[in-house]
């Protein structure tokens, strides 16, 4: 086993996804495949080669500093599932039952 | 126990350019929430950043003032975490290969010694919207300020106490202002300081371990909160005690820091190369037109008002602290004022005014073009400084026309002889046993007399001509 | 009208000898989408109403000779933006999601006039092969309906090859396009990295995905990407190089073209009718006048893992935004910010893509980073220099473009890593940012077999040229599925 439960759970923290006990052994046995699939690359001599992060031709691309009106806010806010007085509303970090 | 203090600061601020950093919507403060936003700023599904030039080169301004190795070849990295003012979960900023390397900032100490600091590194990266956490159990989000440009200038570890940081802040502000890549409003959250401070003996070869306070945004709470933070860790130590990783919240009430939490291992923010913007390389024709468009920096105005206009290297000095005085003091000397009157009058009444009502220059109703105007009063005499003080005390609140408001209240001073010898006549007329004072030595009497005659003019007679012409018929009684 | 018998060009010609309106079109188009996609469920939205109206629009205003696409369906893939209808990418997250802007392409495809028809299926935010991961239907390739159509543009693919349209937009970061193009007997086009704007396309690895076309035929193909390619203020990696029209230099003429058939790709688990079929393909070209020889790609092998790592952490990344805040699904009863993260994005997404954001999280982790993300980096670097060495001396790369045909829904989606490694002829072309063709060359037992053609960075021309000059050659693109005992 290259992972274990306890790693899945731990990416699965950073990632905000939950997993039921059943889903979290799925994931973890299908995530061991794939890492163990993924770790053939460890055979490939890469010293001295640089990183490839992008295949544009284009290099130097800038906007110049010119700015353009924001869009309408009505049009902005419209897929937004809570909202108030123009703001985007959200249950605070912590829950206030569990404070009290 | 002895003990020696590290400091480490990470400053950001924000730069005031058009645009955003990534998107073109503008750059605005106070604005209604969610108005300065557009799909992108937004996070929305398929957009894309569009990395604003404007922002790079006032990074790169700002790492040639700050004495920083300029890196050739950049590109943008993502940093990834959850928040809601934080629309796209990543931040585009410069993690692998920010704009500036190995800069300094030579720092006056108030001892009148200099120190160099070193800056570790400086790069662009964008801000976060505005998440407002309500009493009602939900927080408010406002994207006003989502993608607005910053840089962000850590130090090197070479800080070594509360007042040194301090002098550091105060100098970054001023180089940064006169760079002209930001106004530095600390009212308005446009430098915000995160500090990290550890201590230990003095021989210790490790350092200590460090305590962080963050998102302070004035400079003399960085400096109390280190203050205690230092004491505070000192104790703990000499106590047998030991320090623990831990962000701390500076109560300005109490002026102690407070334990906010510990920190558990480091964040993982799983940063790697932004794939939406190709890299970017900086060639030595473009620093050199960057460099070429830094404004005027303080040390080189400073010697500006010595040798051009005369100055004392200490007003020149005190004059360039700030951007907003610096121009003022320029503005008003190029509205014909005398610069050295000009510098009196400022570093003067202008500062103790502004100590008093607690006000920044820019929220003064006074004007250069007022300023130079009431100076000019002075000089040719039409106004005594005497008069001259209550002008200003009015010019200095409303925005009101100095001479017109001298002639308006009849406060134009007497000068001419003709006006003036018919009262001397009349008050050496009734004061018969004055001039036998004067002609027996006793020079108490002139004053007595110039006083009389004062009186006569409410105030308003030349005193200088009133003098000269007082002495003459003294003389021919 | 059947789309059987007809191209972009004759289709193109009827509009504007008037034989027949862009409205007529337009409502037979969906007379026959509604009749066959009963069978084929390929489409998430119909966009019948803008788009009988936007053809009622085209036939007032009248159809220039120029115009070579005025007045003709489309169907566009569901991860790609179009402003006022709905946009899915086949996720529950945004199952209700209403785009208020457009993606470039779909500004291109309007001033080029064609009537967008709707929204095609596709494995959820384009993660998948068989159109299995889809949040809301399983589309049935067009030549057996029992059989996957390949993804991720499985829908666009089934729609085309099953004649609902003759033209469709899909995106490949993997092989999205020219996998389910195989699998349903079509041409599709992987363009160069760059030569298509990615803006309002729903990202899913930024440095690998390209909208592409999906036709019937090598020439509809070029006529649709030479509308939509070009540079776009907006996509800061879209190349500035001038637009050639890809359909001049479609003559057949290939004398002299070299061509290099990798033996690595003929190896990796090639089924022997499919590895006939390319070499059939090859003794073709040789016919028409090209060299062909065998040439080696030795990091090919490493380019599944490649891609897996590199794009899963894109990947988790470009779907942060996912959050249930601004916009997209959120979990109800949530009661604090945790909750809302976690449960919206737990609820919203499906098992597909949740392992991708964790192989994609986890390759970027600061103890992992450099045995994965960074050494995925660098593998890549190798594996574009194994093209660039070949392309010193060929012109064009020919290989199959997979190594099966389509195989039975429900075989493979249990086993992610014989899923994944479906992909491994079409993964590098991606990985180097090069342009990659699908083209029919063949069958088995009934089903397509793809050709793949891989040309250098910006090389799409002469990829198109020798595409036509074998389907000149050719009758695979001739052969018609039968949907349900009718066609």
């Amino acid at each position: 086993m290259a992972i274990t439960a306890d790693e899945v759970k731990h990416v699965a923290q950073l990632a905000k996804l939950e997993f039921t006990a059943d889903e979290l052994q799925m994931f973890a046995g299908q995530m061991d495949d794939i890492i163990t699939m993924v770790q053939q690359l460890s055979e490939v001599d890469t010293t001295g080669v640089p990183v490839t992060s992008t295949v544009a031709e284009a290099k130097n691309v800038m906007r110049k500093d010119v700015a353009v009106p924001g869009t309408d806010r009505e049009e902005l806010m419209k897929n937004v599932p809570q909202k108030d007085r123009g703001l985007i509303k959200v249950p605070a970090i912590i829950d206030e039952s569990e404070e009290a | 126990m002895n003990f020696e203090t590290t400091i480490g600061l990470e400053v950001h601020i924000e730069m005031k350019t058009k645009s955003k950093a990534f998107s073109p919507a503008p750059v605005q403060y106070g604005s209604e929430p969610n108005t300065n936003t557009n799909v992108l700023d937004w996070g929305y599904p398929g957009v894309l950043p569009e990395v604003n030039q404007g922002a790079l080169e006032y990074g790169m301004r700002a790492a040639l003032a700050l004495n920083c190795q300029i890196t050739k070849d950049i590109h943008f990295d993502r940093k990834n975490y959850f928040y809601p003012d934080n629309p796209k979960a990543y931040q585009i900023t410069q993690a692998q290969t920010p704009i500036g390397r190995e800069g300094y900032l030579e720092v006056e100490l108030e001892d009148g010694s200099t120190k160099k600091i070193g800056i570790e590194e400086m790069h662009v990266e964008e801000d976060a919207g505005k998440n407002t956490h309500d009493p009602d159990g939900y927080s408010y989000v406002d994207l006003n300020r989502q993608g607005t440009p910053l840089i962000e200038i850590v130090s090197k570890p070479d800080i070594a106490s509360a007042d040194e940081a301090y002098a550091y802040l105060k100098k970054l502000r001023q180089v940064i202002q006169f760079t002209g890549v930001s106004d530095v409003k600390m009212e308005e959250g446009s430098m915000r300081v995160d500090v990290n401070i550890s201590v230990r003996p003095i021989g210790s070869e490790q350092y200590g371990t460090k305590t962080e306070m963050k998102n302070l945004n004035s400079f003399e709470h960085v400096r109390s909160g280190l203050k205690f933070e230092e004491k505070r860790q000192e104790n703990v130590i000499r106590a047998g005690g030991s320090i623990q990783q831990e962000t701390r919240r500076f109560d300005v009430n109490t002026g102690e820091t407070v334990l906010m939490r510990v920190k558990e291992g480091k964040s993982d923010y799983r940063y790697f190369p932004e794939p939406d913007l190709p890299p970017i390389h900086i060639s030595d024709d473009w620093i050199k037109e960057v460099q070429d468009s830094i404004p005027e920096m303080p040390e080189d105005r400073r010697q500006r008002y010595v040798e051009q206009w005369g100055v004392t290297e200490y007003d020149a000095n005190v004059l360039t602290q700030t951007m907003e005085m610096s121009d003022f003091f320029e503005a008003t000397v190029a509205a014909g004022a005398d610069p050295k009157l000009a510098a009196n009058w400022l570093m003067g009444e202008v500062s103790a005014y502004m100590n008093d009502k607690k006000q920044e220059l820019a929220e003064l109703a006074l004007t250069p073009e007022h300023l130079a105007q009431m100076i000019g009063l002075i000089q040719d005499e039409t106004i005594s400084s005497k008069i001259a003080k209550k002008v200003f005390k009015q010019i200095v609140a409303n925005d009101t026309d100095p001479k017109a408001w001298v002639e308006e209240k009849g406060m134009v001073q007497l000068s001419d002889p003709a006006v003036l010898q018919p009262i001397i006549d009349e008050v050496l007329d009734n004061n018969e046993k004055s001039i036998e004072d004067f002609k027996n030595g006793k020079d108490r009497a002139v004053g007595f007399l110039v006083g009389n005659i004062m009186k006569q003019t409410r105030g308003k007679a030349n005193p200088k001509v009133v003098n000269q012409l007082l002495m003459a018929s003294l003389k021919e009684r | 009208m059947d789309y059987f018998k007809n191209d972009l060009t004759s289709i193109h010609n009827g509009l504007v000898k008037h034989d027949f309106s862009a409205a007529e079109l337009t409502a037979e188009t969906f007379k026959q989408i509604k009749a066959r996609d009963q069978k084929i469920e390929s489409f998430l939205t119909l966009n019948e109403e803008a788009a009988v109206a936007a053809a009622a629009q085209v036939d007032q205003a009248g159809i220039t000779d120029a115009e070579k696409l005025a007045g003709i369906p489309v169907g566009i893939k569901d991860n790609i933006i179009t402003k006022g209808l709905k946009t899915t990418a086949a996720s529950k997250i945004l199952e209700n999601f209403e785009p208020i802007y457009n993606a470039t392409v779909m500004n291109k495809l309007n001033a080029a006039r064609m009537i967008n028809v709707g929204k095609l299926n596709l494995d959820e935010f384009a993660m998948g092969g068989s159109n299995e991961n889809s949040a809301f239907k399983i589309t049935k390739n067009a030549w057996d309906q029992t059989k996957v159509p390949g993804g991720s543009s499985g829908g666009p693919a089934a729609a085309v090859a099953s004649g609902q349209l003759l033209a469709a937009l899909g995106t490949d970061t993997g092989g999205s396009i020219r996998q389910p193009a195989a699998f349903n007997g079509i041409v599709g086009v992987k363009p160069t990295y760059g030569r298509v704007s990615r803006y309002g396309v729903i990202a899913f690895g930024s440095s690998l995905d390209q909208v592409g076309p999906m036709t019937r035929s090598v020439k509809d193909n070029a006529l649709l990407l030479s509308a939509i390619a070009g540079h776009d203020k907006h996509d800061f990696t879209s190349s500035e190089r001038e637009v050639p029209d890809f359909t001049a230099k479609l003559d057949g003429d290939i004398k002299g073209m070299r061509i290099g058939l990798p033996t690595e790709y003929l190896e990796q688990g090639v089924d022997p009718e499919v590895k006939e079929a390319i070499l059939n393909a090859a003794k073709t070209f040789e016919k028409l006048g090209a060299t062909v020889e065998e040439v080696s790609l030795p990091h090919s092998k490493y380019g599944v893992p490649v891609y897996y790592i590199i794009a899963s952490s894109e990947a988790s990344s470009n779907l942060q935004r996912y959050d249930g805040i601004r916009y997209g699904f959120r979990a109800e009863d949530v009661k604090n910010l945790e909750d809302v993260y976690v449960r919206s994005r737990s609820e919203g997404f499906g098992d597909e893509v949740k392992r991708r954001i964790m192989l994609g999280t986890f390759s970027l982790s600061a103890g992992t980073y450099d045995a994965y993300f960074k050494k995925a980096a660098q593998v890549r670097t190798l594996i574009c220099r194994d093209f660039a060495d070949v392309f010193a001396n060929y012109d064009l790369i020919l290989s199959p473009t997979t190594t099966s045909t389509a195989f039975d829904i429900g075989a493979e989606i249990n086993d992610p890593v014989k899923m994944y490694m479906n992909d491994i002829l079409t993964i590098p072309v991606n990985l180097a940012g090069l342009p990659g063709m699908s083209l029919p060359a063949g069958f088995s037992n009934g089903m397509p077999i793809g050709m793949q053609l891989i040309a250098p960075q910006f090389g799409e021309e002469t990829m198109y040229r020798a595409g036509y000059a074998f389907e000149q050659a050719t009758d695979f693109h001739q052969a018609v599925p039968t949907i349900g005992g009718e066609n």
